[in-house]
């Protein structure tokens, strides 16, 4: 149980690069990206390849951002250029990208385990630290704890970066085109680029998380993008119900957050006896309909709440005010 | 400041619904003029803001600012040189950002937006300073989203981010016509005072016959697609709201049906 709790919030730091890059297209452009599912394997794909040719895995990392960000300018381009609806360009680009991601691997997986990949590396790194030794008092013993908080704070870097960006000039001009496009042209602004832009950053993240992930798997697999979208979105959404999202601090906080949260659910649904590793997806969907029901339903319960509340308090009122009058008249008389 | 040389737009062409919005449009404003513009429903005068203002694209003629032909101008290059009101109070902020990143937005309309941060406490300053002239107390609000605010709130905030970084041309579409008549009087108020402390060239349209006489310099009328009847500083003084009526009806030889023409 702790080891499997543990692998899960190690992934989900992976993932919550992923959650941020899908929260920057979705939430700060407004516009539905389906890239994702495909992007996400083009990271895996372009690294696992680079590494197995011999390239430093650190660079084949970067190497994959770079692919992910050409992958959502594409998308962009065929939204803005093409005046192609938001949702069939990411479609379009996803399917594409299949192919795609097929032609950069060769074949269908490719296995890393005996390659040096970021993850051996800073497993390595962090071992020679002497810290989990240190560490052995939580009573619990994982392999290493290097990878769990090594990745925790790259997803905090990123986070911060995040927030930093978008307090920027550039940042702004971005956040506007999401929010109102006929003010920020009216303000000079090239809504066009900004989008791809947008789009370019968004999947460059969702690259990096893929090809994290297929380091830390040991593989790269052309399928492992299906449904992607869906769990950047369900982290997202989760992450927004419990944690907030007044600001962009909060918001992105909470992205990362929901993306760990997510992790931990589907490995607990997953102990669940009758469920196989094949429902994951179902779980998934009814897990994001939930979390998109659930703030419904409580906001709807407080607004009950506060009504009975302010009932109370009026019949209160007139109960006392009766009262009142009927002391008065007693003194009258 | 600006100039409309010969300008035609239609709209449709060769179908049944050909609507001829512009036709040999010629206008002259010199630097500082504030031009009021009236005219029936479907006059153009909307189309004569698109197509100043680069949204749209005439079929003829040619726009020229401060002695630059800009009819090939894309609308957001040609934004750099244009500050615009919309009639929807909504449509000149971004409801989800504060009030302090909207002014940032509008700050940077002729900078290039880079890395630097959008709110400095430099600019901080600056955008106290500017929200005072609206005496709504929105320099205290610096934080709060714009989503929040009133639409007369709203309204006044785009009058500023419009004008404050000084642009060559102000254009302002019926931008008082979907506030009461109190808060509508604030932005006209704050439009006269906006205008004259930064000697802006401004054409503004109105369905306010009083408001488009009591303010500006200049008045055209506008209809079918053509003006057909303008006051230059002079006559624009001399004019009331029943001969600006009688005049259409002289022109047009029938009574102005204008359900908006509003005769306060
Ligand atoms: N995008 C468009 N496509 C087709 N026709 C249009 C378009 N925009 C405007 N028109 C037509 O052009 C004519 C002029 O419209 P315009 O919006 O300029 O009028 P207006 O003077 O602003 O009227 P109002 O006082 O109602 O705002 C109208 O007949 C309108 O139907
Ligand atoms: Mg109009």
């Amino acid at each position: 149980m702790g080891t499997a709790i543990f692998g899960s919030i190690e992934a989900g730091a992976i993932y919550a690069l992923m959650a941020l890059g899908v929260y920057l297209s979705f939430r700060i452009l407004d516009f539905p990206d389906l890239t994702v599912d495909g992007s996400f394997v083009t990271g895996g794909a372009v690294a696992a390849v680079l590494i197995v040719g011999g390239t430093d895995p650190f660079v084949a990392t970067v190497a994959a951002m770079g692919a992910g960000f050409l992958a959502g300018c594409v998308t962009g381009l065929l939204h803005t250029k093409g005046k192609i609806n938001p949702l069939l360009s990411g479609i379009l680009m996803m399917i594409a990208l299949y192919s795609i991601n097929l032609r950069i691997m060769g074949k269908s997986n490719i296995p890393l385990l005996s390659e040096e990949t970021v993850i051996s590396k800073l497993t390595a790194f962090w071992q020679g630290l002497g810290i989990d030794q240190a560490l052995t008092f939580f009573g619990f013993v994982p392999k290493t704890w290097g990878i769990l908080i090594l990745m925790l704070i790259l997803a905090f870097i990123v986070k911060i970066l995040i927030d930093w960006f978008l307090k920027t000039d550039l940042g702004l001009a971005i956040r506007a085109t999401g929010n109102n496009e006929t003010m920020i042209r009216s303000f000079s602004a090239d809504t066009d680029t900004l989008k791809i832009l947008g789009l370019g950053l968004a999947n460059a993240l969702v690259a990096l998380s893929g090809s994290l992930i297929a380091q830390y798997n040991g593989f790269s697999d052309v399928g492992m993008g299906i449904g992607m979208i869906v769990i950047g979105l369900a982290s997202v959404i989760i992450g927004e119900a419990i944690f907030g999202a007044k600001t962009i601090i909060r918001a992105t906080l909470a992205v990362v957050g929901g993306a760990i949260l997510y992790r931990i659910i589907v490995t607990l649904a997953l102990r669940v006896e009758f469920l196989e590793t094949g429902d994951m997806k179902l779980i998934t969907a009814l897990i994001v309909v939930f979390a998109l029901i659930l703030p419904k339903v409580l906001d709807k319960q407080r607004e009950r709440q506060r009504k009975k509340k302010r009932m109370l308090q009026a019949r209160k009122n007139e109960y006392d005010k009766r009262g009142e009058n009927l002391a008065s008249i007693k003194t009258d008389s | 400041m600006l100039q409309l040389k010969q300008i035609h737009k239609v709209f449709n062409e060769g179908t049944p619904d050909e609507k001829m919005a512009l036709q040999q449009m010629d206008l002259h404003l010199k630097p500082g003029d504030f031009m009021t513009v009236i005219g029936s429903n479907g006059a153009g005068k909307s189309t004569l803001m698109n197509i100043i203002s680069g949204k749209m694209m005439p079929d003829l003629g040619e726009i020229i600012i401060d002695g630059k032909n800009v009819s090939a101008v894309k609308e957001n290059k040609r934004s750099k040189l244009i500050g615009r009101v919309f009639q929807d109070p909504m449509a000149g902020t971004a409801p989800a950002m504060t009030i302090e990143e909207n002014l940032a937005i509008a700050y940077t309309r002729t900078k290039s937006r880079g890395l630097q941060k959008g709110v400095s406490k430099n600019r901080k300053v600056i955008f106290q300073e500017k929200l005072e002239m609206l005496h709504l107390g929105l320099e205290n609000r610096l934080h709060a989203k714009v989503g929040l605010l009133s639409g007369g709130e709203r309204q006044a905030l785009s009058l500023l981010m419009a004008t404050f970084t000084e642009p060559k041309i102000l254009l302002l579409d019926e931008h008082t016509a979907a506030l009461d008549p109190s808060r509508a009087e604030l932005i006209t108020q704050l439009t006269k005072e906006i205008v004259e402390k930064y000697q802006l060239t401004t054409l503004m349209v109105t369905h306010n016959m009083q408001q488009a006489i009591d303010l500006g310099n200049r008045l055209i009328m506008m209809d079918k697609g053509q003006m057909i009847f303008q006051a230059d500083e002079e006559a624009k003084q001399h004019l009331t709201v029943e001969k600006l009526l009688l005049e259409f009806q002289q022109i047009r030889g029938e009574k102005m049906n204008s359900d908006k023409a509003v005769l306060i």
